[in-house]
């Protein structure tokens, strides 16, 4: 028998960002985890804003151009 | 500061610069100016590096200290507006605007999966131009916690501000980027058709579904 508390749907959409942010601790992590394992509805949202925040993420990488790379080469040289 | 102090520093710099180069990217909206953030950036970082006790914290520190130089040549042009802080303290109670609920129509069977075809066709372009679009205030948490992965209490320290301010910002933020997103969507033709249209097409093509699977 799991200790770990049932939360509805409400809770759960309240909780989803602070889920997906990795900012819950464990019992409501486990909670949520619960939730998603249990509804559809709850584990089809999770997932888009997973994977939409997958896509914003990799807007957070971009290539530093060679020339900008060797500025900082340069700068971390003269330190 | 010792040899073994300057090989740590080149190396976590040179390993985080696509990161930093990125972060300021969004939030300088040009390279010129990405790049100017970032250099000053790593100037400053190795003045006060001895200041910094725990190198564990090395990337969280870097990036509040990029942060805070972007936010503090923004204030020399535009002063910290009136403008931000009441979009900042404005309608906390709005209801959050949901891209999923809109793209979501319940009466497609769950392979349908609209969102899934919405995330497929939306460009990386767009979702830039969406996080671009944000008033500073929101911009600035939703780059450090969506692109940069920052955590809230990271954030909270960057910004000066507790964390239930950083958590209701990036709601609003999220629910402003959601809604942008969900306008560009209508104006490129990445939604669904209109429920009333699609009705009766999505009745056969269910029945369709049912048949295969």
């Amino acid at each position: 028998m799991s200790d770990t508390k049932e939360i509805g749907c409400e809770e759960a959409l309240h909780r989803l960002f602070e889920y997906l942010d990795r900012e819950l601790d464990g019992a409501r992590h486990a909670e949520m985890e619960q939730h998603l394992h249990t509804c559809r509805a709850c584990y089809s949202r999770a997932e888009f804003e997973k994977r939409l925040k997958g896509r914003l993420g990799a807007l957070g990488e971009e290539p530093a151009p060679p020339e900008f790379t060797n500025r900082i080469k340069n700068l971390l040289h003269r330190f | 500061m010792t040899d073994a102090d300057r090989t740590f520093f080149e190396q976590e710099i040179t390993g985080l610069l696509d990161r930093l180069y990125g972060a300021a990217l969004r939030l300088a909206k040009n390279r010129a100016d990405a790049e100017d953030l970032v250099a000053e950036t790593v100037t400053k970082a190795w003045a006060n590096f001895g200041s910094l006790h725990d190198r564990q914290c090395f990337r969280g520190w870097l990036f509040r200290i990029l942060t805070n130089t972007f936010l503090s040549e923004c204030r020399k042009t535009v002063p910290a507006s009136i403008e931000a802080l009441a979009e900042a303290q404005g309608e906390d109670d709005e209801p959050a605007f949901s891209l999923f609920d809109r793209l979501h129509q319940p009466f497609l069977l769950w392979w349908g999966n609209p969102e899934q075809e919405f995330l497929n066709k939306v460009l990386q372009q767009d979702l830039q131009k969406a996080v671009d679009a944000l008033p500073e205030v929101f911009r600035v948490p939703v780059i450090l916690s969506d692109l940069q992965g920052l955590s809230y209490q990271e954030i909270a320290e960057t910004l000066g501000v507790p964390v239930g301010t950083v958590r209701s910002r990036l709601n609003r933020g999220r629910s402003q980027l959601q809604k942008a997103l969900w306008q560009h969507a209508q104006e490129a033709g990445l939604k669904p058709a209109p429920a009333t249209d699609e009705k009766p097409i999505h009745a056969s093509q269910t029945g369709e579904h049912h048949e295969r699977h």
